[in-house]
């Protein structure tokens, strides 16, 4: 059970800065995920608040103490590796008792041989064992407490390494992309499970992963990192539908939400390919990008832009439709509910969007306000750009 | 171990003890060094002292040269290396390529014998051979230097492991090219093979320069000394009063090998640990 | 009419046959071609190692010198010869002690400073290199530079044993002390194999082992060490004192040009023994019942070796 705080973190390897200032505050008991791109510093900002690596600048705080110079040990954080980090010669029972005996014994009741004969060390065994089994049987590990980790699948593996952070009660748990070494459907699985050891723990997660479908799905909050910066914090739905960072609405979201150039006229309204938009914005004229989610492309004779049907993904229960239209890089991508419905490839569409579907970012990337004039009262058709 | 090094008292104890035992290791090659640097008066004083009061290196490399023909003897040593490298790899390749990639009738038992070769250490069939070599009437030659170590089951063995990781479709598209297998062994799997045949180069460069047994049994004339031989005779020949001169001989024979050495660490390392699997 | 079925089927049965022949006649040539590319190999394997250790047992229950015109066979009088000799029994001891010394030694020196330079990250490579020269250079040439060393009068180490007010000591020219000069000797050959052998397991140890020690709460080196690294390294360890000992059994050149197994056998060893009997007085049979003595230890070792190196690291 704890509250971490993070301020203004720096770290630097080599001359290079890998954090560049990260403040952060995890609520107590809370599920928050740290996504982003391989390399942006994700897997270090974990590093640093686990006390495996020390940070250039800034400042660890667990439950307003300040971890500065505290041993990974003491701060009482478990983490689970994306390897598992399992001891290869250690039975599943001795993986998961080593942190209870590192903290119960001492240093000459953990000696093979002499530790051995010494009755307080066989009474701490004692409760150590029932504390592994109480954890084995939560996971459903049991049958396999004899086994040695090379013996196990990766599902199991990945519950050993569980075990082992949880039974030691720790006051926040630390995963790195625990479920990248797991097939695709296991990884689904082990999602739930995840999850569902969080609201039973009721403990701090803190979750490490590039996959934002993984962070989308299992957390109370995502944090976006990019470049070693935070670029925005918040619920999953909301980070989702409404991005401060053009870098956030691009990485957030399968397929990619589409991109339009576009440009702020001087009388505040914004223009996509060259058609007038019905949305204005009290940001200076000048470029920026309109942008739009697939499920948010509506397909149909009313639509003002036009392209062609370059390539089609049926996925069964949905479909995917892309458009390669002039001006645009990549295709448009929109996302068709009834697959049965499909456009031929090379057929000519026609397309549009709401203005309310409308996330518009200026030149930096940064997200601009945008509004839909109510004055202009207009049919629904005619709505659509 | 890895939290301490940021700790700074330990970073110290870590060089403290290092450099200690460095210098044990490294002890020897500086005593020779001096000591072929020395005059006699120098060498022959119970005063210890490890800068020559007079620089004489170049005086007892001259006696060395001139007592024994060193460069005969380090042309030998190349020549026996080269030699056996070269027909090491002639022999092997070909066997290698085959245990790998090609099926036969008693394949496995034939690669079963193979590995059981490795374990036979080399001074236990030294007996045999020599009188082998006795009766072909080639002892004292180079044939006789050379010969029994033309077959590296070793390198038989070292080969095969590395062919096995060629893929087959690479062959395949040789053999649909019209190359022959003998062809393929050259062509395709010798460029492949490229950084094996180094390691084991340096392997067998390196344990035949600093073989002496062998030499020693077989070589009676003084003119086909390979260069451990040749500085044991120049020692017993010079026993207890040439230390200088003794010392440059010894400091020519370790050089081309420690300098090669240290051009190239990494591949020698590698190469000589190959020792260690086999 | 049987006949005539008989005739058909083959008729039906021959572009099959056909085929399979063809495939055969291919797979033959190559099978031809793989012969061809092993034989010398083989040739030369039968000739130089094969032979020649069939030889050797051969070899040892034959009454064979060197010259000799004929020679009969005497069944285990070669060895019965041996165990009777003290000489023989003092070399095998001399070997068991150098392997006793030289095996724990250059093994345990080899660990540590392989892990002393594990745990920093300055002058790796530096350090690597030092103590890897003398594996490097000709151990002949080193072997006399430390009989200079190690000289009564002149020698570096009573120079400073005397500077140090100690008195000096005839090191290999004393029988108490020859063979434990020469052990000196070989561990400061081998230290640098071991330690390469050693650096290379310690490398291959996952970094998040160690990550995962720290969070369990193994906070001394020395826990770690115990938790993760020394089980780690157990499969190389018992894999280099496999190694050193086997390298340890076939300590000759030092020997040979030191101390020539003397002074009254104090350093005979069992291939100078193998040497001497069977190079310098031509009794190629007992010499070659020595050999086989020596090759049973060897081969135990060697098997040993080959089992433990087999053994997989316990990580999938």
């Amino acid at each position: 059970m704890a509250e971490i705080g993070i301020r203004a973190l720096h770290k630097a390897f080599d001359g290079a800065d890998v954090l560049k200032g990260v403040d952060l505050t995890i609520e107590d008991g809370e599920f928050i995920s740290l996504v982003g791109p391989s390399g942006c510093g994700k897997s270090t900002l974990l590093r640093i608040i686990a006390g495996l690596e020390p940070q250039s600048s800034g400042e660890i705080w667990i439950d307003g103490a300040n971890a500065d110079g505290v041993r990974p040990s003491a701060r009482n954080l478990a983490m689970v590796f994306q390897s598992y980090a399992l001891y290869p010669h250690l039975s599943v029972f001795d993986n998961i008792a080593v942190p209870l005996r590192m903290k119960r014994l001492s240093a000459l009741e953990r000696m093979p041989l002499i530790g051995r004969l010494m009755p307080s060390r066989r009474r701490a065994e004692r409760t150590i064992r029932e504390d592994v089994e109480r954890v084995a049987g939560q996971l459903e590990i049991s049958p396999l407490l004899k086994r040695k980790p090379g013996q196990l699948s990766g599902g199991q593996r990945q519950r050993v390494a569980v075990g082992r952070a949880i039974v030691r009660q720790p006051r926040a748990f630390l995963f790195d992309e625990p479920l990248s070494n797991l097939d695709a459907k296991l990884r689904v699985h082990m999602r739930a499970e995840i999850a569902q050891l969080h609201r039973q723990l009721k403990t701090t997660f803190i979750y490490v992963t590039h996959d934002q479908a993984e962070a989308m799905t299992m957390s109370g909050r995502i944090a976006v990192m990019i470049g070693g910066e935070l670029i925005q914090v918040g619920a999953p739905a909301a980070v989702y539908d409404d991005p401060q960072d053009i870098r956030v609405a691009e990485f957030i979201g399968t397929p990619k939400i589409n991109a339009f150039p576009a440009r702020v006229r001087s009388d505040g309204r914004l223009e996509a390919l060259g058609h007038v938009l019905h949305a204005t914005t009290p940001s200076p004229a000048g470029e920026c990008r309109v942008c739009v989610r697939p499920e948010r492309i509506e397909l149909g004779a009313s639509g003002l832009l036009s392209g062609t049907v370059v390539h089609l993904e049926n996925l069964g229960s949905e479909a995917f439709v892309h458009i390669g239209s002039a001006g645009m890089n990549a295709p448009v991508v929109a996302r068709v509910n009834d697959p049965s419905q499909l456009p031929a490839i090379g057929a000519a569409i026609s397309y549009g969007f709401a203005p309310e579907a409308i996330r518009a970012f200026d030149a930096s990337g940064k997200r601009i306000a945008t509004s839909v004039p109510s004055r202009i009262e207009r049919p629904r058709e005619m709505a659509i750009v | 171990m890895r939290a301490l090094g940021r700790i700074h008292p330990w970073s110290a104890v870590r060089h403290v003890l290092l450099l200690a035992g460095a210098l044990v290791m490294l002890i020897p090659f500086i005593w020779m060094l001096s000591t072929a640097s020395k005059p006699q008066t120098e060498i022959f004083s119970s005063d210890l002292h490890l800068i020559p009061y007079h620089f004489a290196l170049w005086d007892n490399l001259k006696i060395a040269f001139a007592k024994a023909d060193l460069w005969r003897y380090l042309l030998n040593g190349l020549i026996v290396t080269i030699l056996i490298f070269a027909l090491q790899v002639l022999v092997a390749l070909p066997a290698a390529y085959a245990f790998a990639k090609l099926r036969f009738l008693g394949r496995d038992v034939l690669f079963a014998l193979v590995v059981f070769c490795i374990l036979i250490p080399p001074q236990a069939t030294a007996i045999p051979v020599f009188l082998l070599l006795h009766k072909l009437g080639v002892l004292d030659s180079y044939i006789a230097l050379v010969l029994p170590f033309t077959i590296s089951v070793f390198g038989i063995f070292l080969m095969r492991q590395f062919f096995k990781t060629v893929p087959d479709d690479l062959i395949d598209a040789a053999r649909m090219d019209g190359i022959s297998e003998f062809g393929i062994v050259w062509r395709v799997m010798l460029p492949t093979a490229i950084p094996a045949v180094t390691a084991f180069g340096i392997f067998s460069v390196v344990a035949h320069w600093n073989d002496y047994f062998w030499p020693l049994i077989v070589l009676n004339s003084e003119h086909l000394q390979t260069p451990p031989l040749a500085v044991a005779h120049f020692r017993n020949n010079e026993a207890g009063t040439n230390y200088g001169p003794l010392m440059a001989a010894a400091m020519v024979i370790i050089a081309p090998l420690v300098i090669a050495f240290l051009f190239a660490q990494r591949r020698f390392i590698e190469g000589i640990t190959l020792t260690g699997i086999k | 009419m049987s006949d005539a079925v008989a005739a058909l089927q083959e008729v039906a049965a021959a572009p099959r046959m056909r085929a399979r022949i063809l495939v055969k006649s291919g797979t033959a040539g190559r099978s031809g071609a793989a012969y061809a590319l092993a034989a010398p190999a083989l040739i030369l394997m039968l000739m130089m190692l094969l032979g020649p250790l069939a030889g050797v047992i051969a070899l040892s229950l034959t009454d064979y010198q060197l010259g000799a015109p004929s020679f009969s066979w005497i069944g285990l009088s070669n060895y019965q010869e041996m165990f009777a000799d003290r000489v023989f029994w003092i070399s095998l001891k001399n070997t068991l002690a150098y392997v006793a010394i030289v095996v724990p030694g250059a093994v345990a020196l080899g660990l540590g400073v392989a892990l002393l330079i594990q745990s920093g990250a300055g002058l790796r490579s530096l350090y690597r290199t030092v103590y890897f020269l003398p594996v490097m250079a000709t151990l002949i040439a080193m072997a006399i530079v430390w009989e200079f060393m190690l000289h009564p009068q002149f020698g570096l180490v009573n120079g400073l044993l005397r500077a140090a007010g100690l008195q000096g000591h005839s090191w290999l020219q004393d029988r108490g002390t020859a063979l434990y000069s020469l052990c000196v000797i070989g561990i400061w050959q081998a230290t640098g194999f071991n330690m390469v052998l050693f650096l290379a397991g310690l490398v291959s140890i996952p970094k998040h082992l160690y990550d995962a020690a720290e969070i369990d709460g193994a906070e001394s080196a020395w826990s770690r060490f115990g938790l993760v690294t020394w089980p780690m390294l157990a499969p190389v360890t018992l894999f280099v004192v496999a190694i050193s000992a086997i390298r340890s059994f076939q300590v000759f050149d030092t020997v040979q040009v030191l101390t020539k197994g003397g002074p009254s056998k104090s350093s005979e060893v069992l291939i100078y023994t193998m040497y001497t009997e069977g190079f310098e007085f031509f009794r190629s049979g007992y010499g070659a019942a020595v050999t086989v003595v020596f090759l049973a230890f060897v081969l135990s070792l060697t098997l040993l070796k080959s089992v433990l190196g087999r053994r997989e690291v316990h990580y999938a």
